[in-house]
């Protein structure tokens, strides 16, 4: 059994705004093991970066953890400190961002930037510093490291930008390392780049890393354990066998049914009827009760357990056990 | 054989830039352009951001003047006069289904805009009923004629976009990254009605999109562009299957694949360095900086497109 690095339990926010509380994550569970790459896929809206918020505890007003547990190496994050988990942030557990134009301070020069991570964890001096600084932008495959260490973000391309931030997250050598859509905002030629050397690194550095994508190529492609996310909640999670080859929810399996490159024919896609739901109104029982086509009595009212499908494989979606539910439960409504 | 629809011949944008207080550089966003649309056709125009492939839609439609070039619509020239009642011909629909409708007008009104600027409809309860079948044909709700777009989802705001464009009845739309915004599922209910769109009403398409597998799954034939220029252009099948631009091929192969198993099979080819800047495009061949098949000729001569069988263009001085 390897060794679980970050343990997180029912975990639940909100964002309490003037028309109401908006779960926006509604009770997520999952372990991240030690130097495993962990995807979460999901649409917009659907919860999977406030969890990667919550984990870093960088929620900005008006939203709120409001219940359950983050583990991470025998520690409660939820509950710690404000300063104690400055500490964790940038040397335990890093985050780097979709918008590789946004996130960095165009006032200071990428050297500064870099340098301000390892000023702030290390014991070094100065000269160990900017050193270090440089030979992170070497392994992040920028060139003329020593040159670029002066330059602002403005001077450099998406691609460079995103490389940089990389070496800000990887200064300190974190532990786990959380990419909210790493490559979203950038070209697929670049995207092959950036997938490229983030594989490359935690061969190297043998970090754990949590994906965030709406991509679900990116997904098959960098990770072993993957979360479905819908509504605020986890629809499935297992290994990338079980999520792409054998899914247990109905909105997973619209989801890979609605991707043109997984149907080499020109048939119909078969998209996933309806709109997406409204944060503000969630349902009571199932979030994706509204689009699914298989819906049942007990799917409204009552949300799904957790149904272990395999040893790796889990399911919220009462279809599953279909034949175990009261027969008036099970009828199917439209 | 076929008839054509739009014919774009050597299409050039240049558009000027201010690089210094009294210097002025050309970015030529499309340099020397060519292909047709037959009836009914969709073609497929692929490329990385940048590399004008917007351009060439908007170009076409004369929002921008053309620096060079012309394009034929039905044999008629299109030009800042033509396009005045070209344009009932002629549509497009946007990107970003936020900024491309107004927040002040209702949905009837969007709509209904074309409508009255061609003078369409002769009365009231014609423009309404026109509204109605028009709203029904894109799958909205006709009840929901009097809202405004801030009350919609992108998906649905996306439809109103496509009703307004085929409000007026065109043969043509330019689908501008219609279809990039929008979630995967939504996505596909999206590239769904637009297929079913082209089937009732006989629409030919221009499909932009940086998507490589959304462009194959739309269109019969695809463009890919580079800089400026099209360097590849073929059926679907020719362009997926046997692309032979040392770009197209890199393109596909990059695109990760939603398939676990197929995507630890597959080699990657990872371009190095980024896109050069429009503003100093490389000799000869654009691509020749990142292309690990330059050679001296690559970087002297531009390769021209030419047919390799089954109308299958490259430019490519490789063999």
């Amino acid at each position: 059994m390897s060794e679980i690095l970050l343990r997180v339990k029912d975990l639940k926010t909100s964002f309490f705004t003037n028309s109401g509380e908006v779960k926006a994550v509604n009770g997520v569970s999952f372990d991240l093991e030690k130097g495993k790459v962990l995807g979460i896929v999901g649409e917009s809206g659907s919860g999977k970066s406030v969890t990667a918020y919550s984990i870093m505890r960088i929620l900005t007003d008006p939203g709120k953890i409001v219940g359950g547990s983050v583990m991470f190496e025998g520690t409660e994050l939820t509950s710690l400190s404000k300063k104690k988990m400055r500490e964790v942030r940038g040397k335990k557990i890093s985050i780097i961002f979709q918008d590789p134009m946004t996130s960095l301070n165009p006032v200071y020069t990428i050297g500064n930037q870099i340098e301000e991570a390892i000023k702030l964890h290390t014991e070094r001096n100065k000269k160990e510093i900017k050193a270090r600084a440089i030979e992170m932008l070497t392994l992040v495959g920028v060139n003329e490291p020593a040159r670029r260490v002066k330059q602002y973000p403005y001077e450099l391309s998406g691609g460079m930008r995103q490389r940089v931030m990389i070496a800000m997250a990887l200064a300190c050598e974190p532990d786990i390392l959380i990419a909210d859509e790493p490559t979203t905002a950038l070209d697929v030629t670049i995207q092959a780049q950036i997938l490229e050397l983030m594989q490359e690194l935690q061969k190297k550095m043998g970090m754990a890393i949590i994906m965030i994508t709406h991509d679900l190529g990116v997904i098959a492609d960098m990770c072993d354990e993957i979360i479905v996310m819908y509504g605020g909640r986890v629809c499935e999670r297992g290994n990338a066998e079980d999520i792409f080859y054998d899914p247990r929810h109905e909105y997973t399996k619209g989801l890979l049914h609605s991707i043109p490159s997984a149907v080499k024919s020109k048939d119909r896609l078969l998209s996933i009827a309806g709109t997406p739901i409204d944060m503000l109104n969630l349902p009571t029982g199932c979030p994706f009760f509204s689009r699914c086509g298989k819906a049942m009595k007990i799917c409204l009212n009552e949300p799904p357990e957790e149904i272990r499908v395999s040893e790796t494989h889990l399911a919220s979606c009462w279809v599953n056990i279909k034949d175990m539910i009261d027969a008036e439960k099970a009828e199917e409504v439209k | 054989m076929s008839e054509v629809l739009v014919e774009v011949k050597h299409l050039k944008q240049y558009f000027s830039v201010k690089t210094g207080l009294f210097r002025n550089t050309p970015l030529k966003a499309v340099d020397d352009v060519s292909f047709i649309i037959n009836k009914g056709e969709t073609l497929g125009l692929v490329g990385e951001s940048g590399c004008g492939k917007t351009t060439v839609g908007r170009s076409m439609l004369n929002l921008y003047t053309p620096t060079g070039g012309e394009v034929f619509f039905k044999g008629e020239k299109v030009d800042s006069n033509s396009i005045k009642h070209l344009c009932r011909e002629m549509q497009m629909v946007f990107q970003d289904p936020y900024s491309s409708l107004n927040p002040r007008m209702t949905v009837a009104d969007i709509i209904g805009e074309p409508l009255d600027i061609h003078h369409m409809c002769a009365t009231k309860d014609e423009r309404k009923k026109r509204i109605t079948e028009i709203m029904e044909l894109v799958g909205l709700n006709s009840e929901h004629a009097r809202r405004y777009a801030h009350e919609f989802s992108g998906g649905q705001r996306q439809r109103i976009g496509i009703a307004r464009a085929i409000a007026l009845n065109p043969s043509f739309i330019v689908c501008d990254e219609s279809v990039s915004a929008l979630d995967v599922s939504i996505q596909a209910q999206i590239i769904n009605m637009f297929k079913d769109l082209q089937a009732k009403l006989g629409l030919s398409y221009l499909f932009i999109a940086h998507d490589i597998h959304v462009v194959n799954y739309m269109s019969n034939r695809v463009a890919v562009m580079y800089l400026g220029k099209i360097i590849e252009m073929g059926d679907t099948e020719d362009i997926s299957d046997r692309p032979t631009h040392p770009y197209t091929i890199s393109l596909l192969s990059a695109i990760p694949v939603a398939d676990p198993k197929e995507s630890k099979k597959r080699r990657r080819i990872v371009l190095e360095g980024d896109v050069p800047s429009p503003l100093k495009v490389p000799s000869g061949c654009s691509f020749r900086t990142r292309c690990q098949f330059a050679t001296k000729k690559c970087a002297e001569e531009l390769p021209l497109l030419e047919n390799r069988g089954n109308n299958h263009f490259v430019a490519c001085w490789n063999k």
